[in-house]
């Protein structure tokens, strides 16, 4: 667990095809080491099955993806164990195992890579992650049909950060929360990468997320990344699609929202928000 | 090989302005790989520390942070000498310190669980055979309702569900009914022999395969086909919320997956039991042709000689209840699922075993009954 390239994630010339469907073609990405990085595009685009093919779900037809040093397209199953330890995956609706409670979900990647762990500690490490996921202490045995939406969300973020990976794959995780859910999972999101010190990979529909959390947006369209920057380089782009999107009705409530928050902190004084005081909260509101 | 946590105990120095305790110094990584190892060490330290010190840690994850804390909490040492990794996740684990909560529910002891497992079955089994009651009421007020409304009814699905458990399960039954005849015929051979009354093979093929064995082994075929695809079905139905939206959407899951499948199953059971006990038939005159000396149509003329009509009757009218049984085991049992997918598993076996019992105690029942009236 050496190297420790600039780029976690590099895609290059990435073709993936279904049937006689081209879902991507020629699409290159690079992520930055540390950064938050938010992918968007229209239905369709195929940003599940970018995320699906970084992680090595989906072979794709043609491209190279390399992801924390190694190449995914070239391993083998065996080989690549190694460095599905050193990520974490949230899949939309949490893909939590039903019959296993969430402490127990979370135990699942443990026991499978550290199985020298004595059930003493790794009980303890279910137990922290549980609520450093936000969730309250009484979740911990409970089995995932008795949690509400935004509850399975955190319990499957907990399992995704089991292992303490550096990488971070979030597929739209604010999707079917109340605003007030999805901001609280934002500012979750975010105090577990400046502590965790993770990159984040997050697709996501959710403009206040984008402006929110996120360092760089890339933005999936025409079976490729046509673009990757901050929002305000995105703006600076003419393209139709990214115009729309940004300056659309909703695109301009995101974008004032962010600015009515950002002269409220201003004014109060406090810049950054401080890390994981946001857990503490949620475990109340939760 | 990867480097492991390792720590040293140095006892207390005066000079060093540690009150009484000695000083644990971590060294290498601290991290959930390097760990599993050590902790067991860790947890049986028992000298008294003041001092945790991590200055030869060289890399650290909550789990390492966690390990360092909950030290640190135990024997009431400070930790000093942090790199600021190491001090922003131990802030962040002392936040998520306090979860008391076990991982899974305790177990009982054995002595209380057995009674207690005991307990829990028969009354589920009382309760399930309430809940049954009910839901053969449910269908048959449905079965009224659509009497009264027939332009409801749904002729496709009753005709889809017709194919899926009769036409698709032809080619099986011919197979397996073919092969029961030919056992029949040759056991039964064997034992005849031995009174010189090897013609009456023909009587036993016929009136064991058209009254009993025929619509017996057709039900169990269709439990275990048929009945277990109605079960996993609308428990996967339930669980993915498809039964839910149906009702709000206003139509009734009773009529439209229910009843069709009760139907389609009462309908065909007892068409594949006389196809059944035809194939049997068949199996013996193909056996009795090849050992016995009796030809193929021979046999099959005797067979009309030695079998009373009153025999198929016997066959024929057991079949839709059987049909029923089956059909009824397997919706009930799916439209029971919740939670998860474990259950889709359980309540599949539930409604395979609860219908072959059931049809084997009420065929036990036909037997006597239809002696009792004098169709022996």
């Amino acid at each position: 667990m050496s190297e420790t390239s600039e780029f976690p994630i590099r895609v290059r010339g990435l073709k993936n095809v279904f049937g006689d469907h081209v879902v991507h073609e020629g699409l290159d990405l690079e992520v930055r080491k540390g950064e938050i990085i938010g992918v968007v595009g229209g239905s369709g685009t195929g940003k599940s099955v970018l995320m699906r093919s970084i992680i090595g779900l989906q072979v794709p037809a043609e491209g190279e993806i390399e992801v924390l040093g190694s190449k995914i397209t070239d391993a083998r199953d065996d080989e690549d164990i190694d460095i599905r330890s050193r990520w974490g995956v949230l899949f939309q609706g949490g893909a939590l195992f039903s019959t296993l409670t969430v402490a127990e979900n979370v135990e699942v990647p443990l026991r499978e890579f550290y199985p020298e762990i004595k059930d003493e500690l790794r009980h303890e490490i279910a137990r922290y992650k549980v609520l450093l996921s936000g969730l309250p202490a009484n979740a911990t045995g409970k089995y995932p049909s008795e949690l509400s939406g935004g509850m399975k969300k955190r319990a499957g973020l907990a399992r995704a950060l089991a292992l303490d990976p550096e990488l971070l794959f979030l597929d739209e995780p604010t999707a079917g929360l109340d605003p007030i859910g999805a901001a609280a999972f934002d500012q979750l999101i975010l105090g577990l990468q400046q502590t965790l010190d993770l990159t984040v990979f997050l697709i996501t529909h959710d403009l206040d997320t984008l402006y929110e959390i996120c360092d760089r947006v890339a933005v999936l369209a025409d079976r490729k990344v046509i673009a990757c920057g901050t929002i305000p380089e995105l703006l600076a782009l003419d393209h139709p699609w990214i115009q729309e999107y940004f300056n659309g009705p909703r695109g301009r409530a995101a974008q004032s929202a962010k600015h009515r928050n950002d002269t409220r902190a201003d004014a109060a004084g406090s810049s950054a928000p401080a890390p994981l005081d946001e857990t503490a909260q949620e475990q109340q509101e939760g | 090989m990867r480097a492991l946590t390792d720590f040293t105990i140095a006892s207390d120095d005066p000079s060093s302005g540690t009150n009484g305790g000695a000083t644990l110094a971590f060294s290498g990584p601290m991290t959930v790989a390097s760990l599993g190892a050590i902790d067991a060490r860790i947890r049986h330290i028992s000298d008294p520390l003041s001092q945790i010190d991590m200055t030869g840690v060289t890399r650290i994850d909550t789990v390492g942070a966690w390990v360092a804390w909950h030290l640190a909490q135990r024997t009431g040492a400070r930790i000093v000498n942090c790199k600021p990794e190491a001090e922003r996740l131990i802030a962040a684990i002392r936040k998520a310190d306090d979860n008391r909560e076990s991982v899974r529910a305790d177990r009982l002891p054995l002595f209380e669980r057995v009674p207690a497992v005991i307990g829990d079955t028969v009354i589920g089994l009382a309760n399930g055979g309430l809940q049954v009651l009910g839901f053969l009421g449910l269908y048959v007020q449905a079965c009224w309702s659509l009497l009264r409304r027939p332009s409801t009814f749904r002729t496709k699905a009753l005709i889809h569900q017709m194919e899926l458990v009769g036409v698709n399960a032809l080619g099986i039954i011919a197979l397996m009914s073919f092969l029961v005849g030919i056992v029949i015929a040759q056991q039964g051979a064997v034992q005849l022999r031995q009174f010189g009354a090897e013609i009456y093979t023909v009587n036993l093929v016929g009136r064991l395969t058209l009254r009993e064995l025929g619509i017996l082994m057709t039900a169990i075929m269709v439990a275990g086909r048929s009945g277990s695809a109605f079960a996993a079905q609308l428990g996967t139905m339930k669980l993915t919320e498809e039964v839910d939206a149906m009702r709000t959407i206003g139509v009734s899951p009773m009529e439209a997956l229910v009843i069709p499948r009760i139907l389609a199953t009462m309908i065909m059971m007892p068409l594949l039991g006389i196809y059944s006990s035809f194939l049997g038939i068949i199996g013996g005159a193909f056996l009795s042709s090849l050992t016995l000396g009796i030809p193929f149509f021979t046999f099959l003329a005797r067979i009309q000689e030695v079998v009373p009509l009153h025999d198929v009757w016997v066959g024929l009218v057991k079949g839709p209840v059987f049909g029923l049984i089956v059909a009824v085991s397997g919706c009930y049992q799916g439209l029971q699922v919740r939670n998860n997918a474990e259950e889709v598993g359980t309540r599949t076996t539930a409604a395979v075993v609860m219908a072959i019992f059931m049809v084997i105690v009420l065929d036990a029942f036909f037997a006597v009954f239809f002696t009792e009236i004098g169709w022996g």
